[in-house]
């Protein structure tokens, strides 16, 4: 697609596509345009009660009991639990969801997409300050901005690579990115600091107030988490978004239709290199610390099992897996040792990857469509009888 | 073509040929010693990646627990070395341990999900991080070696290296005849037949009344058993510890993408590439020596994505 196309594109269908604006709230104004224009009061008023329309359509009370409960969570809970699990849980969430919007709705499977929020930790871990002398001592904001920079410029190259490959060939060449990213740090003393890493890394104070004491951590992860979730939720209904998923479908009918495939594939990476350096700034607050151990090949794995628990159909699915991967983390004492959590972190993986390939997202649609098809089933058998319709996708 | 072909020669040879002139004049010991050193960890990872390819050309499996594979067969030889005194018991041993369980994984497990990559990548994945944690479990962190047979394990002396380690020469040595006995056997026998005829086209295989189901079989154990016999031989070269899974999990990803997805030859070309850049960096540029083995990879991926050997498709 051209520079031109591609504006056309964004100029014509972004408005129709991506904004709320639904057929049968536009079918009423067509006739509007063929006479004079109408008072803009009036307009004005049509403007809010379609909004309304709009968020009365969209929002169920299932998304208002979440967020209701995520915001009110760190009043009830404790210290522990709105930090280690409640903050933890959105940001590993926040990383997962890079892979889920990369994998979900792009086909591509990257293994590095920790290895991006570890970039990103690092570079903030040079500018900032740390109890390494290598660290600049520069200020927070400038070094989140650079850290952002750098590592959403390395995901993009990693995506530039990695495109070059299609299907499993993407898992190994990512997986082997991230292994050499790992081994780099691990070895290379003079900007990374080798096996020490970088310890006791400050994390900014705003208002008289640490950004990593609990509650404040908490919604700063949160916002994010939710800026991450609404973003990638836009982006997937603006035509950016509909082509990527069209690639992940049929990439040979998009490249006729007249898609640059690559460079859809390698923007997707650019976005997905974005969250995922975010989540690692908030990942290196969280931890204090950044260290070849925060980019290895567990962690890089860790991410996959995150995304894969929860489901890679709804941008929800990381932050529901990431949930489950911090529980089974923090709680793994009790049920097992605490030395076997990778043992019962392998197993629930194993378990979901054999009986629910969509993960826990998968189980619940699942269950969901099976009790709609019973109800639906018992009205049908009442009303109709005996006879029962087959469908031709039956078997 | 074939000038592009000088121009590629020219611009790659030129200044890995400086550095050979430079290393010899400069210190010719530590270059010939340097060069053996890659050539045996080459032997070593053609081992590992060979079976891995195998797979993978077979099944488009990308067998991520092949690592695991490779720390059990270690594992097994070292008990049974120990129980046994008998080093070559412990090498059958982690042959055998390694490719039951790979034929295990393949009729019970990957049968099951033919054609589904990614699942049975996945599932690779969730095994290998079980099978690590139960090895770590059962053999704990401690590092072991093995005792080769007396023979092996002297010192040969050489021109110029002046002494180097027997076995790294014998294993040089066994990983050739595998690779040999691997080609014959690919290109010689019916079966190797049947898998070459597989990985161009499977279905056509089955059409052809060949049981495919039994061809996955064969090929699954002997790529798992290759890497629990490298997991043995290799431990005796070097040592068995927890993470040495991981290690050899990436050499054979980096090697097979660098040789080309499913071709044996390619596969020993990747091994001798990254074994040999990864002892030259480790010995000339220590801090950097993983670089070597990404920009390797890099400038494979950039002109021959399918890998020097490989095929598109």
């Amino acid at each position: 697609m051209s520079a031109s196309q591609w504006r056309k594109a964004m100029n014509s269908g972004a408005g129709r596509t991506a904004w709320p604006r639904t057929a049968a709230s536009t079918a009423p104004r067509m006739p509007a345009h063929g006479s004079a224009r109408p008072a803009a009061a009036a307009g004005r008023a049509t403007d809010r009660a379609r909004w309304l329309r709009w968020l009365a359509a969209r929002v169920r009370v299932r998304h208002v009991v979440v967020l209701a409960a995520a915001l009110i969570y760190p009043l009830v809970a404790t210290p522990f639990f709105t930090f280690q699990v409640g903050a933890q849980a959105l940001t590993l969430g926040l990383i997962a969801l890079s892979l889920t919007f990369l994998a979900g709705y792009g086909g591509m499977v990257s293994l590095a997409q920790m290895t991006v929020a570890g970039i990103a930790g690092y570079m903030y871990a040079i500018f900032a300050t740390s109890g390494t002398d290598i660290s600049l001592k520069w200020p927070w904001w400038f070094a989140v901005l650079l850290a952002l920079v750098i590592a959403t410029v390395c995901g993009t190259l990693i995506g530039w690579f990695s495109v070059r490959t299609e299907g499993i060939y993407t898992i190994m060449i990512t997986l082997a990115i991230g292994v050499a990213f790992f081994y780099l740090v691990q070895q290379n003393y003079s900007l990374f600091n080798g096996f020490q890493g970088f310890q006791s890394v400050k994390s900014p104070v705003v208002f008289g107030r640490d950004v990593r004491d609990p509650v404040p951590f908490y919604y700063l992860a949160l916002f994010w988490a939710l800026a991450g979730y609404f973003g990638v939720q836009y982006l997937l209904r603006t035509p950016f978004g509909v082509a990527l998923q069209g690639i992940r479908d049929n990439p040979r009918r998009m490249a006729a239709l007249g898609f640059h495939v690559t460079a859809h594939r390698v923007a997707a990476y650019a976005v997905a290199g974005l969250i995922a350096a975010v989540g690692g700034v908030l990942f290196v607050w969280y931890n204090g610390l950044v260290s070849p151990g925060s980019v290895g090949t567990s962690w890089l794995i860790n991410i996959l099992v995150i995304a894969v628990l929860g489901g890679m159909r709804h941008p929800i699915g990381p932050f529901i897996g990431a949930v489950i991967f911090v529980l089974l983390q923090n709680f793994a004492v009790d049920l097992v040792d605490r030395e076997r959590f990778n043992l019962l972190i392998g197993g629930v993986f194993l378990i979901i990857v054999l009986f629910s390939p969509d993960g826990i997202l998968g189980w619940w649609a699942g269950g969901v469509a099976r009790l709609r098809a019973r109800s639906a089933q018992g009205r049908l058998g009442r009303r109709v009888g005996v006879e029962r319709t087959v469908s031709p996708t039956q078997p | 073509m074939t000038r592009r072909r000088w121009i590629w020669v020219a611009v790659l040879g030129a200044p890995l040929a400086a550095f050979t002139v430079w290393g010899l004049a400069d210190n010719a010991k530590l270059f010939l010693t340097t060069a053996l050193n890659g050539l045996t960890l080459a032997a070593l990872y053609f081992l590992v990646a060979s079976g891995f390819t195998l797979v993978f050309g077979l099944m488009r499996n990308v067998n991520l627990a092949h690592g695991s594979l490779y720390l059990l067969g270690a594992y097994v030889g070292y008990v049974v070395g120990d129980k046994t005194g008998s080093w070559l018991l412990a090498v059958a041993a982690g042959f055998a341990s390694a490719a039951l369980s790979g034929l295990i994984l393949q009729v019970a497990v990957f049968r099951f999900m033919q054609g589904q990559d990614l699942r049975q990548t996945l599932v690779t994945i969730a095994l290998s991080i079980m099978l690590a944690d139960v090895l770590l479990w059962i053999f704990g962190g401690e590092i072991y070696t093995f005792d080769p047979p007396r023979v092996i394990y002297g010192r040969t002396p050489l021109p110029i290296v002046q002494v180097y380690p027997t076995y790294r020469l014998v294993l040089l040595a066994m990983s050739a005849a595998i690779g040999v006995l691997l080609w014959l056997f690919l290109n010689r026998t019916r079966v190797g037949m049947m898998i070459r005829a597989g990985v161009d086209d499977r279905g056509m295989l089955a059409a052809a009344g060949v049981n495919v189901q039994r061809v996955f079989a064969i090929t699954f154990a002997i790529g798992a058993g290759l890497a629990g016999f490298a997991g043995v031989v290799g431990g005796t070269a070097l040592s068995i510890a927890p993470g040495e899974d991981t290690r050899y999990q990436l050499a054979s990803l980096v090697v097979v993408i660098v040789g080309g997805m499913g071709s044996v030859v390619g596969a020993a070309i990747g091994a001798v590439l990254i074994g040999v850049a990864e002892q030259f960096g480790l010995a000339y540029a220590p801090t950097y020596s993983v670089v070597f083995t990404f920009v390797i990879m890099a400038l494979v991926l950039a002109f021959r994505p399918q890998g020097v050997l490989g095929r598109r498709g």
